[in-house]
């Protein structure tokens, strides 16, 4: 009984759901101020994200016509799958020895249920540009999984181990993989596809406020809407927690994990910031010409040892 | 105050329709959001889906064809949903009042919670309208 009360623990408070997007929309909070910053405006408070969430939950909810169940229980799935990947990484972070053999799979697969859920839901709508924006979020998963799936390769050939628990002591006895050629090129590679996987801008195609009106989310409202941009919150925390347990997982004191997912967030803002929106095929391009490209020499590297 | 109440007057997002403006009053409502006047720093945001809004903010002097649609779009938003008109052709059809092509002021129309006049209006009146329609919430949910 106690087991399970822990494990209900880890999952729905800490490192999992809640603690996840209480971090996820301050991170959120940090991004919408660096931007204003960087337009020469003031930006809002650090509870703007809080008090947009309660709004929304506040608000009606409408629900078109189409396939209301899907439609309804759609940001539920993506945000409660996502929301056991950051209990996966916390917990792997926290005691590297718990971990269970295979959890990198896992957690391959549990962070691409977020995109799924939205073209889920967005096709379920019966909107006409929702289903545009379904279609392009589509053609991104196939576009970033690829080079996403051979960074974790690289990791796994380098470690020897496909356990998050293993990938972390070896980097805590032989140093982070950041400092191997392959392990720098691999993380490269996994930067721009956690871009695409967040919905950052250049690779906002989906959502495309300015040309599709917010595409994959138009008809949501009410409460599935913020769902959503809690799933959205607690991608800003999984994500970059991710990036620091491959690449940067040497010294694990709270301070330095604290350090290196700020510097993460800080070059996903940079790079957000200072890129237009691609078109979905030369997105697509990007990551299956240059990415994979690199991804590949990154996993050749490993193999070779460097 | 009700805390839901309390979160809307700090997060509202807008969602612009130009019913038949000349288009000065639109450019007047994004000069709101550029770096002069900020207005993310109230926790306002346009919006591109009527599903996301809060609050509606209107323009131009309502046309036979776009009425419908108003009225439409009007339907669509998720309540509770405030209607603002901006400029002088919303509140009273301005110079197009004889125009066969005008029918009715908006608030014949649709319920109007804020008026703010003007041809165009400054974006500062358009920040002290909505001040002001936030200090009325709170007054009336007290
Ligand atoms: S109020 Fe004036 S500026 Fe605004 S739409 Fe009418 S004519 Fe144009």
């Amino acid at each position: 009984m106690m087991i399970i009360l822990k494990e209900m623990f880890y999952y729905f408070v800490f490192p999992g759901l809640l603690f996840g997007t209480g971090i996820g929309l301050l991170a959120g909070w940090v991004d919408r101020k660096v931007t204003a910053r960087l337009q020469w405006r003031v930006g809002p408070p650090w509870y703007q994200n809080f008090v947009d969430i309660l709004k929304l939950f506040g608000k009606e909810t409408i629900v078109p016509r189409g396939r209301a169940a899907t439609f309804l229980l759609a940001p539920y799935l993506g945000f409660l799958s996502l929301g056991l990947a950051a209990a996966i990484i916390g917990r792997a972070l926290i005691n590297p020895a718990v971990s269970f053999a295979g959890d990198l799979i896992v957690i391959l697969y549990l962070l691409t249920m977020p995109a799924i859920a939205l073209i889920i839901g967005a096709s379920s709508s019966r909107n006409p540009l929702a289903s545009v924006g379904a279609g392009r979020e589509m053609k991104l998963i196939l576009g970033y999984e690829l080079p996403f799936i051979m960074a974790l390769a690289t990791i796994a050939i380098k470690s020897g181990s496909i356990k998050l628990g293993s990938i972390l002591t070896y980097q805590l006895n032989f140093g982070s993989f950041f400092y191997s050629w392959s392990g720098a090129i691999a993380m490269v590679v996994a930067i721009f596809c956690a871009q695409a996987k967040m919905g950052f801008a250049p690779f906002e195609i989906s959502e495309a406020e300015q040309e599709i009106m917010g595409g994959v989310l138009i008809e949501y409202s009410g409460i599935p809407l913020a769902v959503f941009k809690l799933t959205k919150a607690l991608l800003l925390y999984t994500m970059p927690l991710l990036l620091v347990v491959l690449f940067l997982g040497k010294d694990l004191h709270p301070l330095f994990i604290i350090g290196k997912f700020v510097i993460f967030l800080v070059i996903f803002i940079l790079i957000k910031n200072t890129n237009p929106r691609l078109r979905i095929d030369q997105a697509m391009s990007f990551f299956w010409g240059p990415v994979s490209l690199l991804a590949l020499a990154a996993v050749i590297l490993a193999l070779m040892g460097k | 105050m009700d805390l839901r109440l309390k979160a809307l007057t700090k997060s509202i997002w807008v969602f612009h329709i130009s019913a038949g403006s000349c288009n000065n009053c639109d450019i007047e409502i994004l000069d709101c959001l550029t770096p002069r006047f900020d207005l993310e720093r109230f926790g306002i945001q346009l919006v591109g889906s009527v599903r996301h809004a809060d609050a509606l903010l209107i323009t131009g002097a309502m046309n036979r064809k776009s009425v419908p649609r108003m009225k439409k779009i009007y339907e669509q938003a998720p309540k509770p949903c405030v209607v603002i008109a901006v400029g002088q052709c919303a509140l009273s059809r301005h110079m197009f009042r004889d125009s066969y092509n005008v029918c009715e002021p908006l608030d014949k129309i649709l319920p109007v919670d804020l008026y703010i006049p003007g041809c165009p209006p400054k974006p500062e009146a358009m920040i002290d309208g909505i001040i002001k329609l936030v200090n009325k919430i709170k007054e009336v949910k007290k």
